[in-house]
């Protein structure tokens, strides 16, 4: 039911394409995970998508609507940004209430289990929590708005192992319960890697990738050992990069691969999400 | 030679995997309930459609049945079935690998067999 459309898109902020052209889509009710470099233009596209940055051309449709000063359809994406744009000293338990005036669905009590669960004091006031607290106060915010599209701008930022490991997988039950699209934006690839479905990767204001990430994976290998023989090995194929350490040499390859033409003593691995990501995007 | 050692199958195969393991070591026993595919993905941090691709090998294979509304079951027999798959399996996964490893530290096949009994002794 929200499918969204990200059609023609460009942003310039002055002289700087933030986003150059981009146009790919959302399929509803998947987990994905937007990657990208510090300023690669992640946040301006969730800017764009939640209206709170206009496109210098481009539009983003929700189920067939244009997001741009369209309140109905607003409300069916909930987007969690590092800023926090609370009054100064409103109270944690009544954003909780007032969340319910603008997401209807908000589960109030849901968000309550949650907060005890994290620790949360309900009592503080939202300008006075710690760095790892307010990233909780908005996951909690997020899960329980129960809008269609989440949209997570660095979801655990500043939080604990401990709390991450809460949040993953309250997140997964949350989205198990209420299938929804998700989008989760973060550079903190490995403990995502598992969780998307899908990957979209953004480089220089540009759509590098929006793949599942098991064609991803399987779309390529890395293969190690002497670095003369690694040599030897990658002529002739698509190399996306190599790791060196003294004479030994890991190279990334895009492409099937014939086990029966490896050599022995050079070693097969399957790409992770996390070094095909390094190599895609480095420079 | 490999800094890498993370396995190189896809998590739905080591997730079917791993409820085999446990079918054969009996924590799952046959008839019995397993946890559910939500239950599976919290737990491993998984998404819930990569746990139900895991399950449905399984279902596919007619290890594990699926009782509507109910949940899922171990199929009896599951555990023969298993054990038979998992020993034609074994030279390939096993036998192939230490013989290719062997040979390459320059250890016979006697040394090898040798070795063999040790490790049944011990």
């Amino acid at each position: 039911m929200s499918k969204i459309i990200v059609k023609d898109l460009s942003k310039n902020f002055g002289k700087v394409n933030a986003l150059k052209n981009v146009s790919f889509e959302f399929e509803e009710n998947k987990i994905y995970g937007l990657l990208g470099r510090n300023g690669a233009g992640k946040s301006t596209l969730l800017n764009i998508m939640t209206n709170k940055l206009f496109p210098t051309n481009g539009e983003v449709y929700v189920d067939g609507e244009n997001v741009c000063e369209n309140d109905k359809v607003l409300s069916k994406i909930y987007c969690m940004m590092e800023k926090n744009l609370y009054l100064d000293g409103i109270k944690v338990k009544e954003v909780f209430k007032w969340s319910k005036v603008f997401y209807p669905d908000f589960d109030v009590e849901y968000s309550l289990t949650l907060a005890d669960k994290f620790g949360l004091k309900i009592n503080k006031k939202v300008k006075e929590l710690s760095t790892g607290y307010s990233s909780i106060f908005k996951i909690i915010i997020a899960l329980s708005c129960n809008a269609p599209i989440i949209l997570l701008d660095e979801p655990v930022l500043g939080l604990d192992a401990n709390h991450r490991d809460l949040f993953y997988k309250e997140l997964i039950a949350n989205y198990s319960e209420r299938p929804r699209t998700i989008v989760i934006s973060t550079h903190l690839i490995e403990e995502v890697a598992d969780i998307i479905e899908k990957v979209i990767i953004i480089k220089d204001g540009e759509l590098i990738m929006n793949d599942s990430i098991e064609n991803v994976l399987s779309r390529g290998y890395a293969i190690s050992g002497v670095a003369s023989k690694i040599d030897e090995f990658i002529e002739n194929k698509q190399v996306i990069g190599v790791d060196t350490l003294g004479g030994l040499k890991t190279a990334y390859v895009v492409g099937s691969l014939d086990k029966s033409t490896v050599p022995n003593d050079l070693e097969i691995s399957k790409l992770d999400l996390q070094k095909l990501f390094i190599q895609l995007t480095n420079a | 030679m490999l800094v890498n050692f993370e396995d190189e199958k896809p998590i739905y195969v080591q997730l079917s995997e791993g409820i085999e393991d446990a079918i054969i070591s009996g924590a799952f026993p046959e008839e019995t309930q397993i946890p559910s595919t939500t239950e599976i993905s919290i737990n491993y941090k998984i998404n819930p459609a990569t746990a139900l691709k895991g399950i449905n090998l399984l279902v596919d294979n007619e290890v594990i049945y699926k009782k509507r509304g109910v949940g899922m079951f171990v199929s009896s027999g599951a555990v023969e079935k298993l054990v038979e798959k998992r020993q034609v399996a074994f030279f390939e996964n096993f036998i192939k690998n230490m013989v290719d490893e062997a040979k390459k530290l320059n250890i016979s096949k006697t040394d090898i067999v040798k070795m063999i009994e040790r490790g049944y002794g011990e």
